[in-house]
């Protein structure tokens, strides 16, 4: 898939971006970060009911030459993850942003949100 | 091409002008004053080439080798027959003289041995997974337990006294760095792990248990029940196995371990000085990501021919660094090649045909040899018995070239004067009776 940003998503200096929903936002990995990474070939989702804490890992993803830690953009309470990347992790490449998600959390302090950056702001990040 | 060139002062000289440095030492200007030593070494003055032989065959002299010397001596490494066949395929270039031949462009047969290997040990464990071998028996004992760590989050380990001394100092030395302690359970009168201190000592805080097949007594253990009583508060049931008799004894997999490793000695590798040989590494599917050591794949490359690669390197500390199953990344691959062109040589008829020969002559090795039993229980290769007057016996057994066997108390306190007495197929019905012989010599002279 060609390189792309969307809009929409909210953005983490490690190559995560959230979706917005109300009070839960979905998480996953940018384009530059399945790119960096190479074909993913395992991801183990952490537990539903787990907290994640903004700035720390909460799950891995491992590819044929390395494995990279993901890091939550925000905190909260994990309330769904994506039973799916166990038999396809390679969604995770093919969709990052899309198919590829990976976890849904319900957010614990949303003042949280003004520390992401948007599109912008994350493109300026990787030149 | 020449083996070696050595270097001239000419040479030197040249190499020193095209760099722009005068002598050696400059190259060392950067080392302190303060840590130079400023004086030559303390070592010997050469000797001439056949005074270092004079001197070389006086020492070697001083050992004691098993093909001269009758030895009974077991206690975790055998004298097994090596067949020529390992040495002329161990001794072909592309197998000796590579380091770490893992690229998979020019190392086909290589990994496609270690695949092979890798089979070899699944099937005689009875695990569907194994690693491409590490260094040795204790430490693979060591990583399991890490394994088991990393599975369970527990910290603490159960361990039976009838696992080698040398398994057990290890894997406590190991703990200690990774946060766990290794509480120990007993032996019975009968020379068996104690299912009941076993079973009490396995709790809730248990990463994994520790039984080993054969013990280092030689009984052989009842691997079901004592994995039963292992994993029933959720602790891994890891057993350290030697490969040999697993040729005749049920598979520690299909008696419900979790993990097999061992020592691979026994499988192809002289004694030597006590090594170098290998460890072997076998586990449960899901345990795979966890587990220490190089793995051979099969795979396919691009034109869809079979072809054999590392895989799963991503557990390794090259990649994985801190976070990795071990700080292994590499084998012993020239040992375990070895370990696998004996399996293959034997067969597996053969492999069983040696075990029940080692059990006969083992069997027989009781009766002729007559001594109070440490462990009169089902054995394999090795009997556990006590010796009256055991310092007379060694004297007169070394006098008539033979090694009675291993001295229990060095390691087991509570079996003072006892005997380790190994009998491989090496050694014969005329080798037993002359032990018998010898050690019936000693009795007769004790006072009533």
């Amino acid at each position: 898939m060609a390189e792309s940003y969307p809009e929409e998503l909210k953005y983490h200096p490690e190559h995560d971006w959230a979706r917005i929903d109300g009070d839960v936002a979905t998480f996953g990995v940018t384009w530059y970060a399945q790119d960096a990474l190479g074909e993913v070939v395992f991801y183990d989702p952490p537990e539903v009911g787990a907290t994640v804490t903004k700035d720390q890992a909460y799950a891995e993803v491992e590819s044929v030459k390395a494995v990279s830690d993901v890091f939550a953009p925000l905190s909260g309470e994990i309330v769904e993850v994506n039973a799916d990347l166990s038999g396809s992790p390679e969604k995770i490449n093919t969709d990052p942003y899309g198919d590829g998600w990976l976890v849904k959390v319900r957010l614990s302090d949303r003042s949280e949100l003004d520390t992401l950056l948007d599109v912008a702001a994350y493109r300026d990040l990787l030149t | 091409m020449s083996r070696y060139t050595s270097a001239t002062d000419a040479d030197r000289k040249a190499m020193l002008d095209a760099i722009g440095v005068g002598s050696v030492d400059d190259l060392f200007a950067e080392i302190p004053e303060g840590v130079r030593l400023g004086r030559p070494l303390e070592l010997p003055a050469g000797m001439a080439e056949q005074d270092v032989f004079e001197h070389l065959s006086e020492l070697a002299a001083r050992n004691r080798h098993s093909d001269v010397e009758t030895s009974f001596l077991g206690a975790g490494m055998y004298d097994h027959y090596v067949p020529s066949l390992i040495d002329s395929i161990l001794g072909r270039s592309e197998f000796l003289t590579p380091y770490t031949p893992y690229q998979p462009e020019i190392s086909q047969g290589g990994l496609q041995v270690m695949f092979e290997y890798q089979t070899a040990i699944s099937e005689l464990t009875g695990l569907p997974v194994s690693n491409a071998s590490v260094y040795e028996g204790p430490s693979a004992v060591a990583a399991a337990g890490y394994l088991a760590k990393l599975e369970t989050k527990r910290t603490r380990l159960v361990v039976s006294r009838g696992l080698h001394p040398h398994s057990r100092e290890t894997l406590v030395t190991h703990a200690k760095g990774y946060g766990m302690t290794v509480v120990e359970a007993g032996l019975d009168d009968r020379g068996a792990t104690d299912l009941d201190a076993l079973a009490a000592l396995a709790d809730e805080d248990t990463a994994a248990v520790f039984v080993q097949q054969p013990n280092f007594l030689g009984t052989v253990e009842e691997l079901g029940t004592l994995g039963e009583a292992a994993k029933r508060t959720g602790a891994l049931y890891i057993v350290a196995a030697d490969p040999l008799p697993l040729g005749i004894l049920e598979s520690p997999g299909a008696l419900g371990a979790d993990v097999c490793v061992g020592e691979g000695q026994t499988l192809g590798n002289r004694l030597d000085f006590g090594g170098p040989s290998f460890g072997f590494f076998a586990a449960a599917d899901k345990f795979i990501r966890k587990m220490p050591g190089r793995i051979a794949g099969e795979t396919r490359d691009v034109d869809g021919r079979r072809g054999f690669v590392l895989t799963l390197q991503t557990r390794e500390q090259h990649i994985r660094r801190e976070k990795a199953t071990h700080n292994i990344c590499t084998a012993q691959a020239l040992n375990a090649l070895a370990g696998v062109i004996y399996l293959s040589w034997l067969g597996k008829r053969g492999l069983v045909e040696l075990g029940e020969l080692m059990v006969r002559r083992t069997h027989y090795a009781r009766e002729t040899l007559d001594l109070e039993q440490i462990n009169p229980g089902p054995i394999v290769r090795e009997l556990a018995v006590r010796v009256p007057d055991i310092d007379g016996v060694f004297e007169r057994a070394r006098e008539a070239g033979i090694n009675p066997g291993y001295r229990l108390g060095r390691d087991y306190p509570e079996y003072e004067d006892g005997l380790l007495v190994a009998i491989t197929e090496r050694r014969t019905k005329a080798d037993i009776d002359r032990l018998a012989a010898v050690i019936g010599s000693v009795r007769e002279e004790v006072p009533a």
